[in-house]
């Protein structure tokens, strides 16, 4: 079956705490020079038919009011 | 007035919503499988985890029989009470505007809040033009993790102006980072409200106030009963 890997990431422009709190970490650790940290999710899966992922995206996978999203077939 | 509280795996304030319904009228469970409705007036989705909030809360909740059922009381213009992760399933389902995002400091939090609610009949500004703050002022718990109330712009602009914004977090007490103060928004026909803070646990002058109650009473004013 056709593997495909979904990325969703907060829409841009809404505050993403979690991205700037890993960003805010950074320094500490020793890693400058690094911004515009932003924290989304992956899922992967397998689909029969490929052409369907946007529907499922847009109905489950991602909330498009907050959340953009990107799919890559593999 | 006959209540149905639903009830998710994952579920956690059911029973509290069970108790606050039961000081109202009659009031039962609606397992999350049960697609027919009929016999029930009103609807509470409850807080808690709903299938583990896996995804994002709320996201998977929308699409159990129980909420195709909701979503058919809500269209006929039944009262429907979504509190915190039960808001997040209304938001979810379409059947309220916006999402609720992570909390601005990434802490889930516990604490008492003031809200100020604005009750339908406030079409025009009482007399003095203020809002009576006694009157509107509600003390109730709020605890969750993800209740950033997130909209559009222009989304919260046309909230403003149709009087969907049904609570606001009062000065000093929007501790989530929410836009425009907003802890609980209504749709559009008014019969579907829902709100981040818990007020089935403040219904009970044992817990320190008894507001909570004033929010079932509103829903179910301001809906007809199916």
């Amino acid at each position: 079956m056709p593997r495909a890997r979904v990325l969703i990431r907060p829409k841009e422009g809404i505050l993403d705490p979690q991205g700037k709190a890993v960003e805010r970490a950074l320094p500490a650790l020793g890693f400058e020079g690094i911004e515009h940290v932003h924290v989304g999710r992956m899922v992967e899966l397998e689909a029969e038919d490929p052409e369907r992922l946007a529907e499922l995206c847009e109905k489950l996978l991602a909330n498009p009011l907050i959340e953009d999203y990107e799919i890559q077939t593999l | 007035m006959i209540w149905g509280v639903l009830q998710f795996p994952g579920s956690c304030d059911e029973r509290d919503a069970l108790n606050a319904c039961s000081l109202l009228g009659e009031a039962r469970l609606v397992w999350h499988e049960e697609r027919d409705l009929s016999g029930v007036d009103a609807i509470v989705v409850p807080g808690g985890f709903s299938y583990g909030d896996y995804l994002r809360a709320g996201a998977i909740a929308r699409f159990s029989p129980a909420m195709e059922g909701v979503a058919e009381m809500a269209a006929a213009g039944a009262p429907v009470l979504g509190i915190c992760n039960g808001f997040q399933v209304l938001c979810e389902a379409g059947l309220l505007p916006g999402a609720l995002l992570r909390n601005k400091e990434l802490r889930f939090t516990c604490r008492q809040v003031d809200l100020i609610a604005s009750p339908l009949d406030a079409l025009t500004p009482p007399e003095g033009g203020q809002t009576n703050e006694r009157r509107d002022r509600l003390s109730i718990p709020a605890k969750h993790g993800e209740g950033r109330y997130y909209a559009a712009e222009e989304v919260l602009d046309q909230l403003e102006a149709n009087r969907q914004v049904a609570y606001r977090y009062a000065s000093e007490h929007n501790f989530n980072g929410s836009a425009r103060d907003i802890a609980g928004v209504r749709n559009e026909a008014g019969n579907v409200v829902g709100l981040m803070p818990h007020p089935e646990h403040a219904v009970d002058p044992l817990t320190g106030s008894t507001d909570g109650l004033r929010v079932f009473e509103a829903v179910a004013a301001a809906g007809a009963p199916a």
